[in-house]
């Protein structure tokens, strides 16, 4: 479903992704994790262009989408991106954070897309939140939000960005519930998490990334306890200590 | 000395002054429309990531800014009709020209100083914003609109509140190019009457009312505002 192909990503001088090719399927949950600065954020913000790339090709269903015939806005709609701060619009209600994209993009009129966005919020448990402002609500309530707002499109495929990081400890489960139950709906899902207990449980696959690179791709359980490459090794035993 | 507002408020010039204060409320309701309208726009083409359409609207800013508004007012009444086609002028001409010129010179002068006011709201919010919008699918300008302007003309409302005040008491050079509002009436019945003190007792009493009522939409604004973001 997506394909990477010899990606390459610069920022000036910094190379920040190096020959990354990838696939995933249809239906498949892969982790991304690595240290911090290894890229992992970049790839897959590469996915929805909201980094460009500077060389290789990254293929959604065949289409190549940095190429020049693809129009931004129609792609973006149909790929859910979660990020690490939320970054809910604090001026709407969380109904109204919801509708905003279909009616919009979509052209759903006001009445279905309230009832669209109930649905959404009730799915992620904060169906009574619906008229409460962003800043009312926890941290993990908000990412409930931003998770709802994403599905609201109806995305094929959703990208989690360190979903979990800005969470204090005790709000992480309510969140990763959410993403579980999306994973168990069949969901292709990339998300960039630490969250090893979420990998091992839903995750097909785990990448392993550094300095741009991916240097180790396996199953969860291979991954956490028999990593191969010995950076991969190191990256394991310090969040196990973390 | 011996105030007799009586003199000032018989029938005729009491229409006079009602006539002015409508004028003057009128003038002022529609450069700002008008004006908040433009200085919307203008922020989301000087935001946008051309260097043109910056330099474009920051043009536009610097002409209005470093100009005085009487300056501008007859550039628009005694200038421009001139570059006009001759039947648009007499269009012009009789449909209150000097109402229209005045008005326009306003709300360019007012949305300039507006948008200034609203770019600096935008740049307070954080970039992630416009971020979260377009990977909705939402375009850059969806985005401006439901997302970031709403947020930066609320980070900006005390100074916007300003610009309108100032709007609001700018409506009174108008009367430079014989446009009867309050000042233009004020000074009419001033001149026949001699009763100095009472009619500007009167115009004043005018601008401090709608002023106060400018300020306590503003002030009634932000507590709404304050209420959404959860204080």
């Amino acid at each position: 479903m997506i394909v990477f192909d010899k990606v390459e990503k610069w920022y000036g001088s910094f190379h920040a992704l190096k020959d990354v090719c990838e696939t995933v399927a249809a239906g498949e949950v892969v982790v991304v994790c690595g240290p911090s600065g290894s890229g992992k954020s970049t790839l897959i913000r590469t996915v929805n262009r909201l980094e460009p790339i500077q060389g290789g090709r990254i293929a959604i269903d065949g289409r190549d989408i940095h190429g020049p015939s693809i129009d931004v806005n129609e792609l973006r709609s149909h790929i859910g991106f979660v990020f690490q701060q939320f970054n809910l619009f604090p001026h709407l209600s969380v109904a109204r954070n919801v509708m905003l994209a279909p009616m919009r993009v979509h052209r759903m009129p006001e009445k279905a897309a309230r009832e669209a966005a109930l649905a959404l919020l009730d799915k992620v448990g904060l169906a009574h939140k619906a008229d409460e402002f962003p800043p009312r609500l926890s941290g993990g309530q908000q990412q409930r939000v931003a998770i709802a707002r994403a599905l609201a499109m109806k995305p094929p495929v959703m990208l989690f960005d360190e979903p979990t990081s800005a969470l204090d400890p005790e709000l992480v489960g309510e969140v990763l519930t959410v993403m579980k139950q999306l994973a168990a709906e069949g969901m292709t899902m990339v998300c960039v998490t630490h969250e090893m207990g979420f990998a091992r449980e839903v995750a097909d696959r785990v990448i392993f990334m550094d300095a741009g690179a991916v240097l180790e791709r396996a199953k969860p359980e291979d991954f956490f306890l028999r990593p191969q490459h010995p950076r991969a090794t190191k990256f394991v035993s310090d969040i196990r200590h973390a | 000395m011996h105030l007799d507002f009586g003199a000032v408020l018989t029938p005729q010039y009491a229409h006079w002054i009602l006539w002015g204060a409508a004028t003057s409320a009128a003038l002022f309701l529609s450069s700002w429309v008008l004006a908040f309208a433009s200085a919307a726009v203008l922020v989301a083409i000087g935001s946008a990531p051309f260097r043109g359409a910056r330099w474009a609207v920051a043009g536009f800013v610097a002409y209005h800014r470093n100009i005085p508004m009487l300056v501008q007012i007859f550039v628009w009444y005694f200038a421009v009709p001139q570059l006009l086609p001759e039947p648009l002028t007499r269009w012009v001409n009789s449909h209150n020209s000097e109402f229209i010129f005045a008005m326009i010179a306003l709300f360019l002068n007012a949305a300039a100083y507006m948008s200034e006011d609203m770019r600096s709201g935008l740049r307070a919010l954080p970039p992630a914003q416009m971020e979260a919008g377009r990977a909705l699918g939402l375009s850059y300008l969806q985005t401006m609109r439901d997302v970031l302007l709403p947020q930066a003309v609320r980070a900006a409302l005390p100074a916007l509140v300003n610009q309108s005040l100032s709007l609001f008491k700018a409506t009174s050079l108008a009367m430079a190019v014989g446009v009867a509002e309050m000042t233009y009436t004020s000074r009419q019945v001033e001149n026949e009457t001699y009763r100095t003190f009472e009619t500007f007792a009167i115009a004043s009493l005018f601008y401090v009312t709608l002023s106060f009522a400018i300020m306590a939409l503003g002030a009634w604004a932000d507590r709404r505002n304050l209420r959404a973001a959860g204080h």
